[in-house]
């Protein structure tokens, strides 16, 4: 294999990657795009999602073998654990932020991370710590086009991906409710002012971000397994994506994520950097970004007026 | 008709009793003021009535039916606008997006009700909903004559202009009852004669307003009704020449005579 078809291969992984990374970075975004505050529990929804979405997947299926009827059953189980995962989304708010939303800016993102040791501890206290294998529910037979190997499986992540995001970017743009939303995140006083039922709107951008997250931990459990603490580190990333994208940006996560799939795909064979040490790349994009343009790609700069 | 009619309403903050057993009433149609003394309740008042705070007793009636306690954004879905005495535009949009919001967001209709088919409609027959909302924008941007600033953020506004695309942006929502809280504040002569130009152009449109100013020029002017607060209590209400007459009223600004 040459060092071009290497490079195109490490691209396409990182793309399916990075797809992830941008279906997770949509909730953290969107959330910080409204209430100005970073969702931390936002990874451990991922977990929850795909813990989910496994024991329904299983239930449904059984020992069957891969075909019409796993493939039916995968977006049945995906269907609901987005269900499952929307309306914890919300419940989450209702008893963990909104009794915070006039408190010291601290407050809510300590009950965050409080949250987050809740849910990561409550699914090993259910599940148990070892991680599991989520079958595939197709034949993952590597597809070989040119001198780039492509399998079923990152087919599946780049359309489902494509699909979520349409299906998003249709709803805030072009629904009265996702412009209710855009209003809210440009000025929540004004916007209830307009009308606008700023908790219900909130509600909602819980349940929307917490339904990707859902995806996006299905899609992420057939790379990494499905066990308590993974969305962690999956969660940070996807964070690390929604700040290179410009937080608060919708179109920002999207590219921020596909963005650092790619770096951290090409650029750990690049520079050598040992498999261990791979989410090194990560952080330092973020410290990069921080230091370069610390509003992200697409972000505004938000200068203070004084 | 009685448009909008507060019964015994009281707020009180800690020990301070701001707004005291007041009877407002709005009569449909006409512009109302709301004057007294500094510190006499009239925002309090309003900010009762706008759901922006809950009174402490007392009850609200708007067309009818109680509305008292009910959140603000409930309440500006009934037909009730206002606009503060501390601007609030969406800053970081253009003067003719403001005017668009409201347009979006028109009274009576919830934005989590029966929209989702209709953007689907608008999204496959691509009937371009937007710019029939951009053009009834700037008729209402023409309405007041500011249509020469469409493209200007709404933070690079002269400060008159700001307060006219607050007001326009209200109106745009269609209400039956617009409160205007001091809209005159900080406005040279030339601004405030364009403003009770404005005011007197509403009146046409058939939305009945309530107006909080100190300007006695243009209290007595464009106001066919005038409710006088004083100490958090009603101590007068009735036409201009009723009010000017009146020694309660008289009292409470110039102070007592001395006997």
């Amino acid at each position: 294999m040459n060092t071009l078809s290497l490079y195109l291969q490490y691209i396409v992984n990182g793309i399916t990657l990075g797809a992830i990374y941008s279906l997770i970075a949509l909730g953290y975004t969107m959330v910080y795009g409204i209430l100005k505050f970073i969702n931390f529990a936002h990874g451990d929804i991922l977990m929850v999602g795909a813990f989910s979405g496994l024991l329904i997947y299983q239930a449904l299926v059984g020992e069957a073998d891969p075909g019409v009827w796993t493939m039916l059953a995968f977006f049945i189980s995906m269907l609901a654990s987005m269900a499952i995962c929307a309306v914890l989304g919300v419940f989450i708010e209702r008893v963990a932020y909104k009794p915070l939303r006039n408190a010291n800016r601290l407050a809510p993102l300590l009950s965050a991370i409080g949250v987050s040791f809740i849910l990561s501890n409550g699914a090993a206290w259910i599940f148990g710590t070892t991680s599991r294998r989520f079958p595939y529910p197709f034949q993952n037979d590597p597809i070989h086009m040119g001198g780039v190997t492509i399998t079923p499986h990152q087919i599946l992540v780049i359309i489902v991906s494509i699909i979520m995001m349409i299906l998003l970017a249709f709803f805030v743009n072009k629904t009265r409710m996702g412009k209710a939303m855009r209003a809210t995140s440009l000025d929540q006083n004004t916007s209830a002012l307009m009308g606008i039922n700023v908790n219900r709107v909130i509600s909602l951008t819980f349940a929307i971000g917490s339904a990707l997250a859902a995806v996006g931990g299905m899609l992420a459990s057939f790379d990494f397994r499905v066990y308590p603490s993974m969305g962690t580190m999956t969660g940070l990333k996807a964070f690390v994506a929604a700040v290179i994208g410009g937080i608060g940006n919708i179109q920002g996560a999207m590219i921020g994520g596909v963005l650092l799939g790619i770096l951290e795909a090409v650029g750990a064979p690049l520079l050598h950097i040992p498999n261990g040490m791979r989410d090194t790349v990560a952080f330092a994009v973020l410290i990069i970004i921080l230091l370069v343009r610390p509003e992200g790609i697409l972000g505004k700069n938000e200068r203070e007026k004084v | 008709m009685k448009l909008l009619e507060t019964k015994h309403l009281t707020r009180e903050f800690g020990g301070v009793i701001a707004v005291n057993d007041v009877d407002f009433t709005v009569t449909e149609g006409l512009v109302t003021g709301l004057i007294g003394p500094n510190g006499a309740g009239k925002t309090t008042l309003f900010n009762q009535i706008t759901g922006v705070d809950k009174p402490t007793s007392g009850s609200i009636f708007f067309n009818g039916s109680e509305i008292t306690g009910f959140p603000a954004w409930k309440i500006s879905r009934l037909g009730i606008a206002r606009t503060f005495q501390n601007i609030r535009l969406y800053k970081e949009l253009t003067a003719v997006e403001n005017v668009m919001m409201g347009l979006h967001f028109k009274v009576g209709e919830d934005p989590f009700r029966h929209r989702f088919t209709q953007a689907l409609k608008s999204y496959l027959f691509a009937t371009s909903e937007n710019k029939e909302v951009y053009a009834r924008a700037m008729d209402w941007l023409r309405f007041f004559d500011i249509d020469q600033s469409a493209q200007e953020f709404a933070r690079n506004l002269p400060y008159g202009t700001q307060r006219e695309l607050e007001i326009a942006r209200a109106l745009a929502a269609d209400p039956k009852l617009l409160f205007l809280d001091e809209p005159a504040a900080g406005m040279n002569p030339s601004e405030t004669a364009h403003l009770m130009h404005v005011v007197d152009k509403i009146r046409g449109l058939g939305v009945t307003v309530v107006l909080i100013e100190h300007d006695m020029k243009l209290v007595m002017n464009i106001c066919d009704q005038i409710t006088v607060l004083n100490f958090g209590m009603k101590i007068a209400d009735g036409t201009p020449n009723e009010i000017k007459k009146d020694k309660a009223v008289i009292e409470a600004y110039l102070g007592r005579e001395e006997e």
